[in-house]
């Protein structure tokens, strides 16, 4: 256990001061998800455009600061990438968070693997992993249009 | 009182966590076995097992006996009138579920009310919301106030002619409000009302005498008064237990069996139906020995001295924030910290060892009121010390320090 590599300076930024914590105008998905268990709560806001790339991407919620950071890195990078490579992100990410130890996706910078892998630390966590994948989950429920609530408590 | 002898009794205590002295500030959602009660359990599965009130053979008579001793000696620790008024369940949320639907059952009709307070567990919510939707009746809630209490003023405003039951807790796991429970069945009664309490926290805490509080129903659970898991009790007025149906049927809880119609056993086996949790009865008479040798005046004392220290020192902490402030408080010291989320200070401080609890705790219509959508809850029982606290305190100081918060 390393409560250092589960709170890096990046994860206490992007928890503290989360991006694209808003309401996007004119979204065009969304989709809401809850962790019954602690009370965190999403909702993510996504605008498409007609090449199915991510023209705006935001959320609105609560929670701690690992859920917090986990939306606010995810919304960070998944603006501008087309559907399907988000989607191949988030299964990349999931795969990451509870068992591999990196990312093997092509679509990601070095610079975007570092932020996503800094919350790599929670694995070391198991009653934090939900936290972690909150959003991601949410942000599938959006893509996918299902307009179901995510309840976490329901996933891996 | 030698606060040291008694924390030895409890086992748990020899080890460690990740590599710290355990700090155990959870005991509202479970408290620690002395080992007397583990024992006991272990002696009764390899040499004295049996099931209970069936057959007739030796162990089948010694563990029938040992089990109805369990309910003697609770019914002395409560001071109920009868062994009888004392029925085990597998927990204080079954005992709840008991009343709620054999009461719901008999008794409500549509668009009578069932008054609850805001300070509720959802155990002593969830079970009377059934009864909305299958008998139309409505659900009221008494007012917290500002410093985390129930008044009784504020029961009284709520009760109407249709109020048909109160239900309320003696001592609430959040804010730590102890309830005047004695004017609340006076007024109630005045208004031919029952009264359920649920016990869950008054009971490990307080001095508890059923024909003093006169409520018609308390609810406990035993595994928060140092026994086993598994096992709750419904205390209940004689009366009542006569009255209202059985709960579940099966064997141990029948009269007669007929193809043409059951009748009923007598109290206590009514409500008894099936195989008890008999080890953990067996064992819990044990944690009622360990309670009358520490005492409960002592055990009032010593968590009253400890949680007046835990406050003092944690509202020094200038970016602790505790939740409520009643005038009459049990061992429950919840609060929230400047910045940082319930969750990460729970996660943090475990890395010491100090276990508190994170969240709702089970009572959400009260954090929606309050405005929080968690908090961090340290609660005491009698093994924890002030050094306890001073270690919750530091850790919280580390929580700050990661955070970089003041």
């Amino acid at each position: 256990m390393n409560l250092k590599e589960l709170y890096q300076e990046i994860i206490l930024d992007h928890g503290k001061n989360p991006r694209n914590l808003k309401k996007t105008e004119n979204f065009n998905k969304d989709a809401k998800g809850h962790n019954p268990l602690c009370g965190d709560k999403v909702h993510i806001f996504l605008k498409l455009n007609d090449n199915q790339k991510v023209d705006e991407v935001s959320f609105e919620g609560s929670g701690c600061a690992i859920s917090m950071a986990s939306a606010s890195i995810m919304t960070d990078l998944i603006k501008g990438k087309e559907v399907n490579v988000v989607k191949e992100l988030i299964n990349d990410f999931l795969e990451m968070i509870k068992e591999k130890n990196s990312l093997k996706s092509n679509n990601l910078s070095e610079d975007e693997k570092t932020k996503l892998m800094s919350l790599s630390g929670v694995k070391q966590y198991p009653m934090r992993v939900k936290c972690a994948t909150l959003s991601w989950h949410t942000l599938t429920s959006a893509i996918n249009n299902k307009n179901e609530e995510i309840n976490i408590e329901k996933f891996d | 009182m030698n606060i040291d002898n008694i924390k030895k009794e409890f086992p748990i205590f020899n080890n460690k966590v990740h590599n710290n002295d355990l700090v155990y500030l959870d005991s509202a959602n479970s408290s620690q076995k002395p080992q007397v009660v583990i024992d006991r359990i272990y002696d009764f599965y390899s040499k004295e097992f049996s099931n209970v009130g069936r057959s007739l053979h030796y162990l089948a008579v010694a563990a029938t006996n040992m089990y109805e001793s369990t309910r003697s000696s609770v019914q002395k620790y409560i001071n109920a009138k009868d062994a009888n008024e004392i029925v085990f369940t597998k927990g204080a949320t079954e005992a709840i579920n008991l009343v709620a639907n054999t009461f719901g059952q008999k008794y409500l009709k549509e668009g009578d009310e069932i008054l609850l307070t805001e300070l509720e567990h959802h155990s002593n919510y969830v079970p009377w919301h059934y009864l909305r939707k299958t008998k139309g009746i409505k659900i009221e809630f008494a007012d917290v106030n500002d410093d985390g209490e129930v008044t009784i003023e504020n029961i009284e405003k709520k009760i109407t002619p249709k109020t048909k039951i109160i239900a309320v807790t003696h001592l609430s796991n959040v804010t730590g409000a102890i309830l005047p429970i004695k004017e609340i069945t006076s007024l109630a009664h005045s208004k031919n009302i029952p009264v359920l309490v649920d016990g869950c926290q008054g009971a490990p805490h307080l001095k508890i005498d059923m024909q003093d509080l006169d409520c018609d129903f308390y609810a406990i659970s035993c595994h928060k008064m140092y026994g086993p898991t598994g096992l709750g009790i419904l205390y209940a007025k004689k009366k009542w237990l006569e009255e209202l149906p059985p709960y579940q049927g099966g064997g141990g809880m029948i009269g007669e069996v007929k193809k043409e119609g059951i009748t009923y056993g007598d109290l206590p086996n009514k409500y008894e139906a099936g195989t008890m949790a008999t080890a953990q009865v067996i064992a819990f008479n044990e944690s009622i020995k360990f309670l009358n040798k520490v005492g409960i005046d002592n055990i009032i004392k010593h968590e009253k001295e400890i949680m007046d220290y835990g406050q003092e020192i944690l509202r020094k902490n200038n970016s602790v924030r505790l939740i409520g402030n009643p005038k009459e408080k049990g061992a429950v010291l919840s609060f929230t910290l400047d910045g940082i989320h319930a969750h990460d200070i729970a996660t943090i401080l475990d890395e010491d060892g100090v276990a508190i609890r994170a969240g709702h705790h089970c009572c959400q219509i009260l954090h929606d009121k309050l405005g929080f959508a968690a908090t961090a809850r340290a609660s005491l029982g009698i093994y924890n010390t002030k050094e306890d606290l001073d270690k919750l305190n530091e850790s919280i100081n580390k929580c700050k320090k990661i955070f970089n918060t003041k």
